[in-house]
């Protein structure tokens, strides 16, 4: 009895193993299946892209990419072009202020020298060189001083804002002043923001009044003008060559006029008087 | 073209000269000079200006005086006017705008400030 039953289970677990088995292989044949399925949509995407890219080529969508390049392409050369464009507009401005800086100095100097010799009487030539050392140099404090070449003191013929009286006489080569009369050398302070004169006389700024290297006498600025901030520019320094030479001239030339009327004067005088003329 | 008329009051020549030598380079510009407040005035009643440009410092009448009765006329309240000095600081500068300057320029002036003002106020485009 036991036997039969043995059997029986035995045939059992043989029939469930072959059904499982069958199972595997159906499961694996849908694998397979599946596998080839997936192999041949590969192969017909590979040749749809294929296809694809080989159609492509010469259609508009490789015109327009092209197109792009090229506008990329001009894109850069237009913004390097833009950047020299900008470096030359920088340049031009540059240029302009100083063209407009130029024109200030030539204005200023034109009117300085056409002042200055618009007349020949010594009282008014000195009040044009006053205004010019004022209005355009923005001097606060200065003295103009003549040279007695018989002394060879230098005298002072005109003060502003300071005491006429304080205006000692000085001798050539004595202090700054009386050295730029011996040298005929201009002296510009070179820190004049920070200056402080060591001495009561220490100018600024000091300008020799000379005609060719005859000096007559010198410009003395003790001070600016508070807005002039201390700072001098360029056309002061081109203001002080010109007024060297041209200063000097107009006042030769006005006490050289005064003295020859003095002396017309006197000898029409004689000449009235010999010719009986009252 | 348009035309600009100039009313420069200035004591001195050589600023007198500067000034109008510099107003010159504006298109149109017709510079007529006083020299103080009063030949200002009757500068004004004879003309019409389009800008004034007064220094304060003058003889007679000053350049302050100037502008308080400008202002009060009804011809000329509404006119620019630039007062030119050799008084920088900020409280001469803050009196002549409460008279009513249009602007203050301190000397010694550069050119091309003065013009650079004067466009601006008178709207003059380069």
């Amino acid at each position: 009895m036991e036997k039969p039953e043995i059997v029986t289970d035995l045939f059992k677990k043989t029939r469930e193993f072959l059904e499982i088995f069958k199972k595997g292989e159906e499961f694996t044949q849908d694998l397979l299946k599946e596998n080839e399925r997936l192999r041949y949509k590969i192969v017909q995407l590979e040749e749809e892209a294929k296809a694809v890219k080989k159609g492509l080529q010469g259609s508009p969508v490789s015109e327009l990419q092209e197109v792009l390049r090229q506008l990329q392409e001009e894109k850069r050369a237009l913004l390097d072009r833009f950047k020299e464009v900008e470096a030359e507009n920088k340049d031009f401005a540059a240029k302009y202020v100083e063209v407009e800086e130029e024109n200030n100095n030539l204005a200023n100097l034109y009117v300085a020298s056409y002042q200055l010799h618009s007349t020949l009487d010594f009282k008014e030539v000195l009040r044009i060189l006053q205004e010019i050392v004022i209005n355009l140099v923005g001097a606060d404090r200065f003295a103009i001083m003549v040279l007695d070449e018989v002394t060879n003191e230098l005298t002072a013929v005109l003060t502003e804002g300071m005491d006429e009286k304080r205006m000692r006489k000085i001798k050539v080569g004595e202090g700054i002043i009386g050295d730029v009369a011996r040298t005929g050398e201009s002296y510009i302070e070179p820190d004049a923001e920070g200056f402080k004169p060591a001495h009561d006389l220490d100018p600024v700024v000091c300008i020799p009044l000379k005609i060719k290297e005859r000096i007559i006498g010198v410009l003395a600025i003790f001070s600016l003008l508070e807005q002039k901030s201390k700072k001098l520019s360029r056309v002061d320094y081109e203001l002080f060559s010109m007024l060297a030479g041209h200063a000097a001239t107009a006042i030769f030339s006005s006490k050289l006029y005064s003295v020859s009327e003095r002396k017309l004067s006197t000898i029409q005088s004689f000449i009235d008087l010999l010719s009986g003329k009252s | 073209m348009a035309e600009y008329n100039f009313l420069v009051v200035e004591d001195s020549p050589t600023m007198r000269q500067l000034i109008s030598f510099s107003l010159k380079r504006i298109r149109g510009a017709k510079i007529i000079e006083a020299g103080n407040g009063v030949e200002a005035l009757k500068k004004l009643s004879e003309n019409k200006f389009n800008l004034i440009l007064a220094d304060i410092n003058m003889p007679l009448m000053d350049g302050l005086k100037l502008l308080s009765i400008v202002r009060k006329d009804p011809n000329y309240s509404h006119v620019p006017v630039i007062i030119v000095s050799t008084e920088g600081t900020e409280t001469d500068k803050e009196k002549g705008m409460k008279l009513g300057a249009n602007a203050y320029l301190p000397k010694p002036i550069q050119t091309s400030d003065l013009l650079r003002t004067v466009k601006t106020l008178l709207k003059i485009e380069d």
